[in-house]
């Protein structure tokens, strides 16, 4: 799961993968080269950004004739959105200011 | 994101801290100290007592104390009530105090119930930009 998640927050602290996968949410199926129409980056550039969304599980591939459709994968976000795995994260911020405020009452 | 999730989920955060139970409790149930900490609130430790966490989103958390053991335990409910699934929640919240050598230990137990839930492909769809927000503050957190 933490390995899953690292990948996830890998592929998506660049934001020009952001902004492509934001795209492919809110569009749908694009092909790369539609992606790349008015992305302000290369072809390869976008490719190579959709090769590392791909490999965190995060969009989809499918070929269809001499181009490549890509969508975003549904289920992809699912490891990052657990309750738990959220309430986690908060409880130990929460815990982390609990030791700063504990320091502070000695003085 | 298809499928009925299961009802109920527990989160257990557990830490030693170099401070004796009794002003670990202070923290825990002094209305100042917890604001501190945690959130602003008009918590008093007593049973039955209800009150508001409010967080820094601009909402509350509906709370109601259910055991309070000075020094030892501490319970409330702890209940947001929300349209969207993803944010609804009924829990209760146990924090359980123990003497060590160094100090204490602080375990916090959160028992969570959410409606399961099957997500349509438009809802889920839908759902993501909101959740790409809360993902870019998760970044800047954790960054």
């Amino acid at each position: 799961m933490q390995q899953t998640q690292d990948l996830i927050f890998k592929a998506l602290s660049d934001p020009s993968r952001r902004a492509i996968f934001e795209r492919l949410c809110r569009d749908g199926d694009q092909t790369v080269r539609v992606l790349t129409a008015g992305s302000g980056i290369s072809q390869p550039a976008v490719s190579k950004h959709l090769g590392i969304l791909k490999r965190a599980g995060l969009v989809r591939d499918r070929p269809e004739g001499r181009q490549t459709h890509y969508s975003v994968a549904l289920d992809a976000l699912a490891p990052l959105d657990d309750w738990t795995v959220r309430m986690k994260r908060f409880w130990q911020g929460r815990f982390d200011d609990l030791d700063d405020l504990l320091r502070r009452m000695d003085q | 994101m298809t499928g009925t999730l299961p009802e109920t989920r527990t989160v257990v955060v557990e830490r030693d801290f170099a401070h004796p139970p009794e002003k670990l409790w202070r923290a825990l149930s002094e209305p100042h100290l917890i604001a501190e900490w945690l959130m602003g609130n008009d918590f008093r430790p007593e049973i039955g007592h209800r009150f508001n966490l409010q967080g820094d989103w601009g909402g509350a958390i509906d709370c109601e104390v259910i055991a309070v053991e000075p020094g030892r335990t501490l319970s409330y409910s702890w209940n947001h009530v929300h349209d969207d699934p993803d944010y609804d929640l009924t829990s209760v919240v146990a924090f359980t105090l123990t003497p060590t050598p160094a100090g204490t230990r602080l375990r916090m137990e959160q028992s969570g119930f959410r409606p399961g839930q099957k997500r349509a492909y438009g809802g889920a769809r839908a759902g993501w930009p909101r959740f790409l927000d809360r993902l870019d503050q998760l970044l800047v957190r954790t960054g």
